[in-house]
């Protein structure tokens, strides 16, 4: 089963002469620890996208499945429900609430969901500790340098039973160095079965994706094959 | 790339074989510029006439297929200057890529969004190699991440082209294109190429 299976989507905002085609018949289908980076210009539509996919809105036309069930069909409470409990957010920035230490902003979601105090923070710990975070849970995101807290914010967005990430321009204004940690992070989030897909226009951060497919205006216009194989990269530079 | 200027730099650290220089060629630059044994032996031949490098024979000892090769005094002073030699020039290579989107915005029938994308996709699919290069890599293998690192800010800085060529092609007024008469003329030393 997919961990996220979009159909013919398709997103329009406003009507007739002013009508705006944000997504046009759109199909993205992403399996459970599958890495997928959608690439595109802003206003190609690719927030919308992941918007779409989270249940933050809704299409005009086509369906969307997470985690195999029919969004249109939970009605807004399950849809609620899935939001808290399946699905984890990145933005480029303002992920962490400044008055909660990085523990406690990754223990929030399931507090909110109803877990216990005293249990949502040690999964929040764990769930740092898992991923390589385990300094710092007791600092503040003021604290935090960019890189930390957009770390925390990825933790933050998997802690729990979430089995989809979506990510939108997650390494925004960081330098490369610390880009590369989030990939790195996101990576090692996949490889603990979680389905990632990341809206970006930077190709170096694309490329850490297992499959990259490319909107235009609204429509998906191409993708690359499967992750290729760095083997090939080998024995075939440039001779003096 | 500067096979003759790397052995100088393996040989400024001690004296080297012909091979055990292949050998640490290959793993410093994590295996991405091959080198065959041919080159590494007639590149130091040259050293050697130009008096940057010495061996055995020099020394009167017959060192067989394990000649043993030293830096000389000339030598490190030449490896020195090519450390601080800028490696870009200013005139800028005549672009293939470039080349050929000047090709496609001008020609009829031709979807300039169409190739740009063939372009793109090619671009990306290399750098997903490299970014798997790097992240296989051993965290130990800085080597190995500067080549890397090397090629995918370049092939990231082609791809930002692409994005900015169709960008600004999309902004161009509907029509043909102006006759090229029209144009301004290029600086004749950076148009010139290469």
């Amino acid at each position: 089963m997919s961990a996220l299976d979009v159909r013919a989507v398709t997103k329009t905002y406003g009507e007739g002469t002013t009508a705006v085609h944000a997504l046009v018949d759109v199909d993205l289908t992403v399996e459970p620890g599958e890495f997928v980076a959608v690439m595109g210009p802003s206003g190609s539509g690719k927030s919308t996208l992941l918007t779409i996919a989270g249940s933050l809105e809704e299409p005009t036309s086509g369906s969307v499945r997470v985690g195999g069930r029919d969004l249109a069909a939970l009605g807004r409470r399950g849809r609620e429900r899935l939001r808290r409990r399946e699905v984890g957010y990145v933005f480029q920035d303002f992920n962490l609430l400044a008055g909660l230490s990085a523990a406690e902003n990754v223990a929030l979601p399931l507090e909110l969901d109803g877990v216990p105090a005293g249990r949502a923070a040690a999964t929040a710990r764990a769930a740092l500790d898992d991923l390589g975070l385990a300094e710092g849970l007791d600092r503040f995101p003021d604290e935090l340098s960019g890189g930390e807290r957009q770390r925390v914010a990825i933790a933050r967005a998997v802690v729990g039973e979430r089995r989809l990430l979506l990510a939108d321009e997650p390494t925004g204004a960081l330098d490369s160095a610390n880009g590369e940690g989030v990939m790195r992070l996101i990576r090692a989030v996949g490889a603990r079965g979680v389905a990632t897909v990341v809206a970006t226009h930077d190709a170096q951060l694309a490329a850490w994706a297992d499959r990259v497919v490319f909107l235009r205006d609204g429509r998906m216009v191409d993708r690359t094959g499967a992750r290729p194989d760095p083997a090939t990269l080998l024995g075939t530079g440039t001779e003096a | 790339m500067s096979v003759r200027h790397a052995l100088l730099a393996l040989l400024s650290e001690g004296p080297k074989y012909g091979l055990q220089l292949r050998t640490e060629f290959e793993d410093r630059t994590g295996e991405v510029w091959p080198l065959n044994v041919g080159q590494v032996y007639q590149t130091l031949q040259r050293l050697e006439r130009d008096g940057l490098v010495t061996s055995d024979d020099d020394d009167g000892v017959d060192g067989g297929p394990q000649k043993g090769f030293r830096i000389t005094g000339a030598g490190r002073d030449e490896l020195d200057a090519w450390l601080r030699t800028p490696a870009i020039d200013v005139a800028p290579p005549r672009d293939e890529l470039v080349i050929k989107v000047l090709v496609a915005l001008r020609l009829p029938g031709v979807d300039l969004a169409e190739v740009v994308q063939v372009h793109r996709r090619h671009l990306v699919e290399l750098m997903q190699q490299y970014t798997r290069l790097k992240e296989d890599a051993s965290p130990d293998d800085v080597s190995l991440g500067l080549v890397a690192d090397a090629e995918l800010f370049r092939l990231d800085a082609v791809v930002r082209w692409l994005d900015a060529a169709e960008a600004r092609a999309r902004q161009a007024p509907p029509g043909e294109p102006a006759p090229v008469t029209s144009r301004p003329r290029l600086p004749r030393r950076i148009g010139a190429g290469r």
